[in-house]
Parts: structure tokens; C-alpha cells; sequence
């Protein structure tokens, strides 16, 4: 195991951050902007999302660079700004934890099918190479591969983490078939744990997708399948439009209500996703240290 | 008709190769294409949202299965309009402006042409300016839009108020879908239809127009 991982577990169970977009949106990002690029034009609005999660009692905090691999880059015409937003980012996550957090920089899906020929793997893998680089020349602590759907993507995006020599967490989002539990592509949380974990990541995980009454099981299965730590970052639920915004339907106490029997069935990492927010991460806090 | 009968599981299998074969000495010896896509592509696609519902199959195999009926397709295709076949409608399709994603749009749009209708693929982040260009320029009788982000479902209200401001309300269907798409939020922007389902999106293009007169 990683000395960072085994460090920040050894004291009990980590608790991560909440949500970045909706809480960016708070701060003036228009609904359809690019979160992203406020890493170059509102870097002060990014470190008070960043600081508040610090404050919140986030022990390790994400980075604003979900969307900013290439492919997506392109797509918003920012491709020859890949090295600058993602060390940006981290730059800014990193001045927000002021050493009171670590801080693990977010890799986020290409956007694109590897199965209709949209990208290729070459692609994926420069795409990917480039944007862990950058992220590591930040100075990231770690490098988080999140909320993947296919499971030969999530683990080029796995390898050209590791290859920065920094420790790497994958998750994928289960939140598809009859029980929720395989992703979008069909892939099950055993298949996710073993091609992961046989890939280098040194942290296995689900994010987003189904909100957080599906991840207890989740959550059991990916423990039983891999010996490294577990990181569980549910969504608030899913969102309901109500009178025009977007609001998502777990509250904070039910939300809280489940973290117990997450830490039980062996998460050693907890944060939120999606419709969380600061506060969720401080009840979440609390609810461990009593 | 043994042969034919193995065009519906190459489809539902995703065997695009199979699919084109077949489809390519069905035609050769004559059979009606027409025949080919209502007896045996049509039903195939049937079985393979009836499998998505039953979740035991997930994207990858729409995936497949959309490019074997393609394959099919494209074989199929000039010959209806070499004779002057009509589809059943053109539908212009796009994701939301605001919006980049698109693995469901495109599902869609390869079910509707499977299903008989010519689909005018706008891409993503398209505008209530560009849907509303096609149906002038291009004829389009429905209009389907997709988002998956509540952040830009509302682009879907703004691109029905673009059509009533045109005073082209009532020249177009417009029909809607995505992961946040609900049947409330259809009837709440005034949509003519919406569908959960790829598959679901060709009956609902069908009902749509059979209403009109």
C-alpha cells in the first residue's frame, strides 16, 4: 500500500468532499458553462469551493478538472490548455488545503465510446498521459480516476495515472440492470475491483449514479472482491426539477443516515457527489467522530 | 424463410457483418426491402429494447446491434429512394444547447431510421435556432431533442417557445428524452411525446404523427 493511503486510513476512515459543480453553480457558473475553464478565468471562485470543503473537515480534498482531458477540452475549444487548467487546478485545490488537506486531483471520463470507434485507445492513452502529468506537475498528493462507465477506459485512464508514480484511486458508477449494480456498459463491481486493482490503482470506489441507499451493497461487494481500501462517494439522489432548478431529493440527515453502514461494510474513504455540499461533508464529520 | 429468419439474430446478436451479408443476398434475389426491415429488422430491434428493458442487455449490446442494423441499412437505403419510398417522417434530432452528451441521441437516432424514419442528426449543444433551420429547410416533421443535465433540460422549453414565437408551433412534433426526462416535464413544456427508451422513441414518433392530419 501506498504510504500516503496507509497514513490517512490508519487514523480511521477519511472523510473526502462533496460536490464541485453545484457548488460553482452557487458562485455564478451558468447553467451548460464549462467548469473546468474557471480554473483560468474565476480561480477565486474555484479555492472558496475548494476552501469551504476544507473547512467543512474534508481530509482530502478533489480538484476542479473532472471534464479537463483533451477530447473535452476540444469540445469547448480549449484543447491546447490542458497543462494549464489541470495545474491550475491542482495549484488552486493545493492553496485552499494549505496543508490541512490532501489533495486528490480528479480524472474524469474522455466523454467518448471506445466501443462505436468515437477514440481510440492510443487517444484515451495520450489523453489521459497528458492530463496526469499536468496534474502531478501541480503538485497533486494523488490522482482520483472517477465516475467511469467502461471498464477498458477506466483502466487506461488507471495505467496512465500510476505512471506518474503517484498512488491512484479508481471508481466507476454503478447505477445500471435490474439492481443498480453494474455500470452503463455492464460491468460488475467484481470485474471493477480485479481489472482495477490488477492495473495499479491502490484505492477501489464507486461515485455518483444512484444515490446512496444502493451503496451499502456496493460497497460490500467491492471489498469482498479486492484487498485495497474502499472509496464511496454517493450522489444526494437524483435530481428533481422544482419550480425550474435542478434539486436533489436525499437530505442531509438521510444522507448522513446511511454512512454508518458504509463504514461497516469496509469504506475507508467517504464523501459526497453530486447534490452534497459542505455541509453534508461537516455531518458526515461529526457522525464519525462520535 | 430460413435465411431471413437469421437477418433478426444477426441484429439482435450484433453481428453487422451477418446482417450485411444476408441482406445483401436477400436483395440480390429480390426480396422487397421493405419486407426485410418490416418483418425481420423491426421486430429484431423490438426484441433488443425488450432485452434493454429486462435489463440483460446493456449499452454495448444496443450498440452492436444499432450498427448491424446500419449495416443492414445502408444496403436498403438507396434502393428506397432510388424508388421513391417515402419514410414514414424525417426527424431532426440533437442533443440540447449547453449539452455535450451523446451515447443516447445517437441511440435513438439509429432506431428511428431503423424504424422507417429519416433522421437529421444535428449533433450536440445544438440551438432552438438550428432545430428550427432543419424543419424549414429540411422538412422535418418531428423534432427530437436529448439532454442528460438538468442544467440543460431547460433548453427544452426555450427551443418550444422559439417554435410558438415562429409561429411554427403547429407545424412540428417535438419529442423529448434523457436520463432527467420525465413524462411530467414533457407535459409541462408543452412536448408532444417522450420516450425512456430508444426503442420507446419509435412508437412515439409513429403515434405522434399518426395524430397529425
Amino acid at each position: 500500500m501506498h504510504p500516503l493511503i496507509k497514513e490517512l486510513i490508519a487514523r480511521g476512515p477519511v472523510v473526502t468532499d462533496g460536490a464541485w459543480g453545484t457548488e460553482l453553480q452557487a458562485r455564478g457558473l451558468a447553467s451548460g458553462d464549462f467548469p473546468d475553464a474557471w480554473n483560468l478565468t474565476h480561480p477565486e471562485r474555484v479555492e472558496e469551493v475548494a476552501r469551504a470543503y476544507v473547512a467543512a473537515g474534508s481530509q482530502v480534498i478533489l480538484t476542479n478538472t473532472f471534464g479537463a482531458n483533451r477530447p473535452r477540452l476540444g469540445a469547448h475549444a480549449l484543447a491546447d490548455r490542458v497543462a494549464e487548467i489541470n495545474r491550475a487546478g491542482v495549484e488552486i485545490s493545493r492553496r485552499a488545503a494549505g496543508g490541512r488537506a490532501k489533495v486528490f486531483a480528479s480524472i474524469g471520463p474522455s466523454g467518448k465510446l471506445l466501443m462505436t470507434g468515437e477514440i481510440s485507445e492510443s487517444e484515451l492513452q495520450s489523453a489521459f498521459a497528458e492530463q496526469a502529468i499536468a496534474l502531478a506537475q501541480g503538485g497533486a498528493d494523488a490522482l482520483v480516476v472517477e465516475t467511469m462507465a467502461d471498464l477498458t477506459e477506466a483502466r487506461i485512464a488507471v495505467n496512465a495515472a500510476r505512471a506518474t508514480g503517484l498512488p491512484v484511486v479508481a471508481c466507476m458508477v454503478f447505477d445500471s440492470g435490474k439492481n443498480k449494480d453494474r455500470t452503463m456498459m455492464g460491468t460488475t463491481p467484481e470485474q471493477a475491483a480485479e481489472a482495477l486493482t490488477a492495473a495499479g490503482a491502490g484505492v477501489i470506489g464507486a461515485n455518483c449514479g444512484q444515490g446512496i441507499a444502493g451503496f451499502a451493497v456496493i460497497c460490500q461487494r467491492l471489498r469482498a472482491a479486492t484487498d485495497q481500501p474502499i472509496w464511496i462517494k454517493p450522489n444526494a439522489g437524483l435530481p428533481k426539477i422544482i419550480d425550474g432548478r435542478a434539486q436533489y431529493t436525499t437530505t442531509l440527515g438521510e444522507f448522513v443516515a446511511h454512512v454508518p453502514e458504509l463504514i461497516k461494510l469496509g469504506a475507508s474513504f467517504v464523501g459526497g457527489c453530486c447534490g452534497t455540499n459542505p455541509s453534508f461533508v461537516q455531518a458526515v464529520v461529526r457522525c464519525l467522530r462520535v | 424463410m430460413e435465411n431471413l429468419k437469421a437477418l433478426f439474430e444477426a441484429v439482435v446478436n450484433g453481428d453487422a457483418a451477418a446482417s450485411r451479408s444476408i441482406t445483401e443476398q436477400a436483395l440480390k434475389s429480390g426480396t422487397d426491402p421493405m419486407r426485410l426491415v418490416n418483418e425481420f429488422m423491426v421486430p429484431a430491434m423490438d426484441e433488443v429494447g425488450r432485452r434493454f428493458q429486462e435489463n440483460e442487455y446493456f449499452v454495448p449490446e444496443l450498440l452492436i446491434s444499432a450498427r448491424a442494423m446500419k449495416a443492414s441499412l445502408e444496403l436498403i437505403r438507396p434502393l428506397l429512394t432510388a424508388r421513391g419510398d417515402e419514410p414514414l417522417g424525417r426527424v431532426a434530432i440533437g442533443t440540447v444547447k449547453g449539452d455535450l452528451h451523446d451515447i443516447g441521441k445517437n441511440l435513438v437516432a439509429a432506431m428511428l431510421e431503423g424504424g422507417g424514419f429519416e433522421v437529421i442528426d444535428l449533433g450536440v449543444n445544438v440551438t432552438p435556432e438550428q432545430f428550427i433551420a432543419t424543419v424549414n429547410e429540411k422538412k422535418a416533421h418531428i423534432i427530437a431533442m436529448s439532454a442528460l443535465l438538468t442544467t440543460t433540460m431547460p433548453a427544452m422549453k426555450t427551443t418550444v417557445d422559439a417554435l410558438k414565437q415562429a409561429g411554427m408551433r403547429n407545424k412540428v412534433k417535438v419529442l423529448i428524452g434523457g436520463a432527467p426526462i420525465t413524462q411530467k416535464y414533457a407535459d409541462e413544456i408543452g412536448a408532444d411525446g417522450f420516450s425512456e427508451t430508444a426503442v420507446g422513441a419509435v412508437g412515439v414518433a409513429k403515434k405522434v404523427l399518426s395524430k397529425a392530419v
